[in-house]
This record gives C-alpha cells, structure tokens and sequence, in this order.
C-alpha cells in the first residue's frame, strides 16, 4: 500500500509537512511586515537596544567559551594519551543531560548571596566577599550555558579531528611541519567544517534558550517574547520580536546548510586512526587537571548539589502533586512523541525511493523546525490557529452554525503539534537511516513471494525499523520532558509539567524545591547521552534542547 | 650510501614480530622496493625509517647520518625524507600549489612551477584536491614529496589505488620523474611488476623477515629461499632424491650437479620449476597426466599431475592444443638449465 506510494505521493506527503513546519514562520514574517507603528515604535525605543545588546552578548560569550573548551578537551583527547582520557572521552558529554535552566538555578543557588559557597567566604574570609562577582549577570548566563552545551562542540570537532586519520598529520611531519605548525595549519582547518557545526548548534541553542535566562533574570528576545506575550498582552509585538529572531535563525541556518555540503569534501573515511602521543611530566598533569576540573565543573558538582537540595525535599516535595506533574508531562510527551513518529515514517516513506529534487527541498523544509527557538514557534502557531478559528468561524456563520468560537486556540493538539515541527529531526534521523536498509529489492522481492500491503509493512517493513523507531521514540520523549518554552505558553489550564514547575519554582528563587524534578529530567536526560557516548559515538545527531 | 638500515628489529606488544634483524642499502640515486605479501611488515619497515614507528634496536642513517640508534630518535620533520602515502593523504583544504608549497621552509616559485611541469599538474594549480581525479591526485602527491629536495622519497604503495592501465604507465612516469631528480628511493608494493618495472634493488619480505635483497633478476633465478622462489613469479615444487654420483633425480628427469644448494631445513629435498622451463618433449619417459589447459593468449599453460601427486605447471608457446585426461611426454629444458641455474635445490 504506502510502499506502491510513488514519487508524486512523495512529493505530496513531504510537501504537506513542509507546510506545517513552515507555517509559523511565514505567519510572525507577516505580522513583523504589518508592524502595527505604535507598538513597533515603542518596541524600537524601550525594548529593542536592550534585548539586542543582552543577545548578542550572549550569543558570543557562549560561542567563543564553548569553542575554546570544546575544542581544546577534543584536541587533548582525540591526540594524546593521559590518565583518564577514556572516562573524560565518555564523561566530558554528559553535562548535555543537564537542561540549560537546570544548570543555571543550580549555580545560582551555589553562588548567589545567600548561596553557601559565598555565605562561607564571609564567614572565613570576610575581606574576599566584596570581590565576589553578581552571578546573575551576562557573565553568569554565559558560564552556565557554555558548561551546559559545550559537549556539542566537544563532539563534533573529536569526529572532525578522528575523520582525518594519522596520514595527513605525518604527510605534514614528512614536510618538516612541527607540532604546532602541523596544529595551525592541517589539524585545525581540516576539522574546521566540524567545529563550525558543532558552534552553529551552540549558536541555535543559546538564540533559542529561554530557561536559563529566565533564571538570571537577563532579557534576550526569547524572554522578551514571552514578556510581550504576557505582560503586553500583545501577541503582535510579540510577533514582531519573533520575526527578528527568525531572521536571525534564517541566516544561520543557511549557513549551516552550506556547511555541511563542504564537510563531504572533507570527510574522507577508512584511515587508520591517529595514534595518541603519550604526555609526560608537567603537560600529563596538565592536561588531566583541566579535563578533570571541567568534567567536576559541568556534571559533578552539578549533578551533587542537586541530590543534596533533592535529599532535603524529597519528604515535601515527593507526593501526589509531583506523581501528577510526571504523569502530565509522560502523558504531553507519549502525544507528542506519537505524532512525531508518525511524520517522520510517512517522510521517511517518501524519501525512501530516491525522489527528485523537489522532494528532497521539502523533507529538508519539513525537517527544519528544529532551528525555531520554542518562543517563536509558540507565537506563530497561534497565529496560524487563530487564523485558522476565524476562517471556519467565517464558512460557519455563512452556513448559519454558530460555534462558540476559538476552536483550537487553547485545545490540547497544539502542544503535540509543536513538539513534532520542532523534533521531528530528532525522531526523523533514526528512523530513516534504518528505512535505508529497506532497499528496493527488498519490495520486489517480497512481492514475487506473494508478500504485498498490509502483510509487507507487518512482517518486512516494521521489524526492519523497528529498532529507529525505538531510538527516535525515546530520543523525542525526553526532548519533549526537557522542553519548556513551548509548553509554558501553550499549555491548557491545568496542564503543568515539570520543566513549566521548574520555571515556576526557579522564578521564586526555591531551588531546593525545584530539585526533584530538575534530578528527574536530568535522569530522563541520561538516557540519549548514555545512547550517544556507548553505542553511536560517530553519528552525527541532533540533540537540541529546549 | 644514501640509505644504510642495519639490523632493525621491532616485536609489537612483546609478541608479534613485524621487523626480524632487518639490514639493507640503498646506494645514492638508487630505487629500492620492499616487496611483500600485506602483514609481511613492509610499511611498518618504511615507517620507521621515516620516524613514525620507533624500532627496538638497530640503526637507520639518511645521507650518512644517523637518524636512530640507541641514542639519537630525529622526529620525523627534521630526517629529510619526503613521503607518498597510500591514500596520498593530500590536504583537502588546500589547493594543488598550496599542497606542494606546503611547509615551514619557503620554496622558490620557479623549483615549484618546473616541479608542476614535470610532474604533469600544469593547469590544475589552483584547483583543490577532491576536484582531481585518481592519477592526478596522485601526481600531487608525488610533486608534493619531492618539493622540499628530500635526501630520501618513501612511498607505501602508492599506486595501489589506481586502475591497472593508469598504474603501469604511471609508475614509469614516476620512474624518469624520479631520474630526472636523481632521488634516491624507496617504494613499498606488494605487486611484483611494480617493483620489477621500477625499482634497481628489491628485498622481499615475509612475516618481517627480509629474505633476499637483490635485482630482480637475481630474485628470479636466484632465489635466496623457498618463499621468494614462491612469491616471485611462478612455479612448482617438485621432491626430488640425491644421487650418490652427485645431482639430483626427480620426476621429470635428472639434473646435472653444479645447481647452488640454498638451504637445509627441509627433510625431503626438492626442487623449484619455473613454467618456462618445463617443456613437452615426445620423447621423454616422464608422461604425466593433463589435469587443465588453458589459452593464455601469447601461450597456453598446462597443469600436469606426476605419479606422486605433485602437480607442475607449463607454459607452451606452440600452438597446438592439448586435450586433458591425456598423457604427455615432458621434460626440463636443459639448455637453460644449465646456463642459469634457475633450479632451486632444497636438501
């Protein structure tokens, strides 16, 4: 049946996502062309300077710390033998458990004034406790994001940097090249397309956080959003913040894009791998003191204190209250991670048979939703609902129906729908690199067997992807408990779960409270990154957060 | 000397052996080839005396300078040789030109321009590698190595990529290239017509043990062991006893004595016959039986089968076929035989 899908059902299929995925986005650019002047100019005068400075100082702060340390642990690692290298190789992903705005309401509990490691430097070294600097800065923000995602970066420049094999590094030795001109002129541009990569999803990650900065208390445009959402209570000057965020997006994303199609050149596989120098003396001490104090600074100490605050709540906080908010957040996520599945079979399907190029431009369009930061995608898909209300509102009242109105803007479909535009590539990677496996002549063969239809997807097709469907199942289920924007803006009354407690606790400043689900999203978070280090290491995959 | 490699030894991870008391020369302007079955430890062999493996014991010296011995390790960028590698290992960011001109030392535009000329490479100087195809890219390579002046120009099996046509015209490319820069060299291969057509000198090895180091006419008629007998073109063993009156009596026929005696270990003597060297001959009493004919185009080779179960291998350049399952008369060609000493006795 949908294997006797052609090409044009390809086409059809991939091109109906495409409009989904794209919709939001075309909608906010159409309310930031209508710009309503008055909201626009206040915007322009009071909102706009500040949010812009904050971002961009945000953005590269983040860029530029996360390159350095991703960069630097992924060149000790991939080329050097020292104690540890192995654990820090597996461990140094781990903080990518830890959502953003989890590591930020930690160092802000450790850090800030009343925080125990400043109330003890004013007990012991009162003459210190002035230098201390105000965590909730853009400083603060840029640490603790950088410490939350630079594994991004540190993961792709180690592939970059394994992708090249020993050959060209002795081709440099061979030419009188010596360490540190074979560094600077072979090592670091050849894996420059992957370091690139892995800073363009840093880039997207930071545009994009809401959490973390919320913690901080430090506007960006996705706060500002949320603020114009809820303290204007205007959806248009929301929009219109939101379509300078997608521009900002657009750019990037093109920018990506082109990446990418040069990493090929690049990638020339089946070498024999590098092999690691041994350090010696005061360079092996060295190097295993700064993998050491960033692995303690990004997950361990992390990851204590929050069992510390959890050990003190846990009587309070663990009841019935908290089995609800996981249930309610298993419940949004089981949804979500169904309709996501579901698309990104049916896209699987029609990119199965090596369509043309059209298709292959709308699987791409339909799989860019990831780069929509959660505030925006909110923003525009109520614009495309109530859009949608007042079209059937409309038709309705010309047939004479009277209908009670919204519709859809406030129903519980929206949530799953947005969870799928911005993950289906999560879900999608998965399950199309096992459909690859489906060639053809797999088809054809069954079909001289007599195997076609129903029987052909049941005893051929699914248990082939079944295992994709398992990875993107839970790859997406635990994106969607991470997720917070979305779900904060769009959620019907009543449907609280634990990232929107998290950020309800965190804006009180009840870190201890907020621990028991922050340890529980972190250990769902677990998972993936367990996925990632121990069996798909040299995939290329998305993990983005919310 | 150009190259002087004197008793190399290396055992990976104290068992496995992939360099056994390894000596070898190679004079000034000279090609040699390690010539091998892969594992046989050839390309561990040019590693180390390009400095990227380090050997257990032994001494390597460049230009009649020592590069390693018990004392002095020289890292690899200051040892003066330059390197083809098998994947040719060009730096994909980099044009054509900007790989050649690649390196810490500067290099005079007129040496590189003459060096792209010869190698070939004129017009594809500012395109970048994934542009070019195999034999160019090789080309590149090649230019690439040779632009700093190396004392010494290793390559591990750099043609091995290529298809069989390209590869045969482009290793006597390489050959007058590298006349042209009177470079000494060593190429690693583990294909036979590669090292003859190329290399003045050739060791072959096995197991890391280097077995003969010698021109390739040596290797053929001379063969320093069963291995190389083996390995170097083709050919049967065929047991043989030895008379009281001195020679060798074997299936075929009688050998006369005054044939080199190579080596001792095996139990039952035998001797080692070049297809060639085997012809028919109505009227010899050996008739063994037709196993396989084939057209081979300038010949056909025939595979008999003796009384003892040996099979041995002939190659007949008359025309007229031979149907199997019949008996032929054969014998071994005398003329030859004792001008060449192509036999290999093992007693």
């Amino acid at each position: 049946m949908i294997s006797s899908i052609k090409f044009q059902g390809g086409f059809i299929v991939s091109s109906g996502i495409a409009v989904i995925t794209l919709s939001p986005v075309l909608f906010i650019l159409a309310s930031g062309m209508n710009a309503d002047p008055e909201i626009w100019s206040h915007l322009k005068q009071y909102v706009l300077p500040g949010l812009l400075k904050n971002t961009a100082v945000l953005v590269a702060g983040v860029v530029s710390v996360t390159a350095a340390l991703g960069v630097s642990l992924a060149w000790l690692t991939s080329f050097y033998e020292f104690w540890g290298r192995r654990l820090f190789e597996k461990w140094l992903i781990f903080p990518l458990a830890i959502p953003t705005y989890v590591m930020a309401f930690i160092y802000t509990g450790l850090l800030d004034y009343s925080g125990p490691v400043q109330t003890a430097v004013r007990e012991y070294a009162p003459e210190l406790a002035g230098l201390f600097p105000e965590i909730r800065s853009g400083g603060g923000a840029v640490m603790v994001i950088s410490l939350a995602i630079f594994p991004y970066v540190f993961l792709m420049a180690s592939s970059g940097f394994r992708s090249m094999g020993r050959s060209m590094i002795e081709a440099s030795q061979s030419m009188g090249g010596g360490r540190m001109f074979t560094l600077f002129r072979v090592t670091l541009p050849m894996a420059r397309p992957w370091i690139f990569g892995g800073l363009i999803l840093v880039f997207m990650e930071t545009l994009a956080d809401f959490g973390a900065v919320s913690v901080f208390n430090y506007d960006t445009f996705t706060t500002g959003i949320y603020k114009a959402w809820y303290g204007l209570f205007s959806v248009n000057a929301a929009a219109q913040l939101a379509s300078i965020l997608v521009v900002m997006v657009l750019v990037i994303f093109a920018a990506e894009s082109w990446l990418r199609r040069k990493q090929r050149f690049f990638n020339r596989g089946g070498h024999q791998p590098v092999s690691r120098k041994r350090l010696n003396g005061t360079g092996h001490f060295l190097a295993s003191a700064f993998c050491s104090t960033v692995l303690l600074v990004s997950f361990v100490i992390p990851a204590v204190q929050l069992l510390i605050w959890t050990a003190k709540a846990f009587a309070v906080e663990f009841g019935a209250h908290y089995i609800r908010l996981v249930a309610n957040t298993f419940f949004l996520g089981l949804m979500g991670t169904a309709v996501t599945l579901a698309v990104a079979v049916s896209l699987s399907y029609s990119a199965r048979r090596r369509a043309d190029l059209k298709t292959g431009i709308a699987s791409k369009l339909s799989l860019s939703g990831y780069a929509l930061p959660g505030t925006v995608l909110a923003v525009g898909i109520v614009h495309v609902v109530a859009w949608l209300d007042s079209r059937v509102n409309g038709t309705m009242d010309l047939l004479g129906i009277q209908l009670p109105g919204a519709l859809l803007q406030g129903s519980l479909i929206l949530l799953p729908l947005c969870y799928m535009i911005r993950f289906l590539t999560v879900g999608y990677n998965p399950v199309y690199s096992h459909m690859t496996r489906l060639t053809p002549s797999i088809d054809e063969a069954a079909r001289l067997m007599k195997v076609t239809g129903a029987a052909l997807i049941s005893k051929i097709h699914l248990p082939l992807i079944r295992r994709g469907l398992v990875t993107g199942g839970i790859l997406v289920l635990v994106e969607i408990f991470k997720e917070m924007p979305v779900t904060l803006m769009l959620r019907p009354f009543g449907w609280d779960t634990l990232a929107v407690k998290i950020f309800e606790l965190t804006s009180e400043g009840e870190w201890e409270r907020a621990a028991l689900p922050a340890v529980t999203l972190v250990l769902a978070g677990m998972i993936p990154v367990g996925f990632l280090t121990f069996i798909g290491r040299n995939k290329r995959q998305h993990v983005p957060e919310g | 000397m150009c190259l002087k490699v004197d008793h190399i030894h290396k055992t990976h991870h104290r068992k496995l052996t992939v360099a056994e008391d390894i000596s070898f020369v190679v004079e000034k302007g000279e090609l040699g080839a390690l010539l091998g079955p892969s594992g046989c430890g050839k390309t561990t062999l040019l590693r180390m005396i390009a400095g990227f493996d380090t050997p257990d014991r032994g001494t390597i010296a460049i230009n009649g300078k020592t590069v390693f011995d018990r004392r002095t390790n020289v890292c690899p960028e200051k040892r003066g040789t330059g390197m083809v590698f098998q994947d040719y290992a060009l730096f994909p960011h980099l044009t054509v030109m900007e790989n050649i001109a690649f390196g810490p030392a500067p290099k005079n535009r007129k040496d590189l321009h003459q060096l792209i000329g010869i190698t070939g490479l004129s017009g594809s100087e500012n395109r970048y590698p994934h542009e070019l195809s195999g034999g160019q890219q090789q080309r590149v390579a090649l230019a690439r190595a040779l632009a700093p002046r190396p004392a010494l120009l290793l390559m591990d099996e750099p043609f091995s990529n290529l298809d069989i046509s390209l590869r045969e015209s482009l290793s006597e490319e390489v050959r007058c290239i590298l006349n042209e820069f009177s470079t000494t060299g060593l190429l690693v291969t583990h294909n036979q017509h590669e090292a003859f057509a190329m290399a003045d000198k050739i060791g072959v090895m096995k197991h890391g043990k280097l077995c003969q180091w010698d021109c390739a006419e040596h290797l053929y008629y001379h063969p320093a062991t069963e291995d190389v007998a083996g390995f170097i073109g083709e050919g049967s063993f065929i047991r043989a006893q030895v008379c009281p009156s001195g020679g060798l009596v074997t299936p075929v026929g009688r050998l006369e004595p005054g044939h080199p005696v190579m080596t001792h270990h095996a139990d039952t003597p035998a001797v080692f016959i070049r297809p060639e060297d085997v012809v028919l001959d109505p009227q010899s009493d050996c008739r063994p039986l037709l196993v396989k004919s084939h057209f081979r185009g300038p010949g056909r080779r025939h595979i008999f089968e003796l009384a003892s179960g040996e099979q041995i291998v002939c190659t007949d350049h008359s025309r007229i076929p031979l149907e199997p399952g019949n008996r032929y008369g054969i014998s071994i060609n005398k003329r030859r035989n004792n001008h060449e000493n192509n036999i290999l006795c093992t007693v």
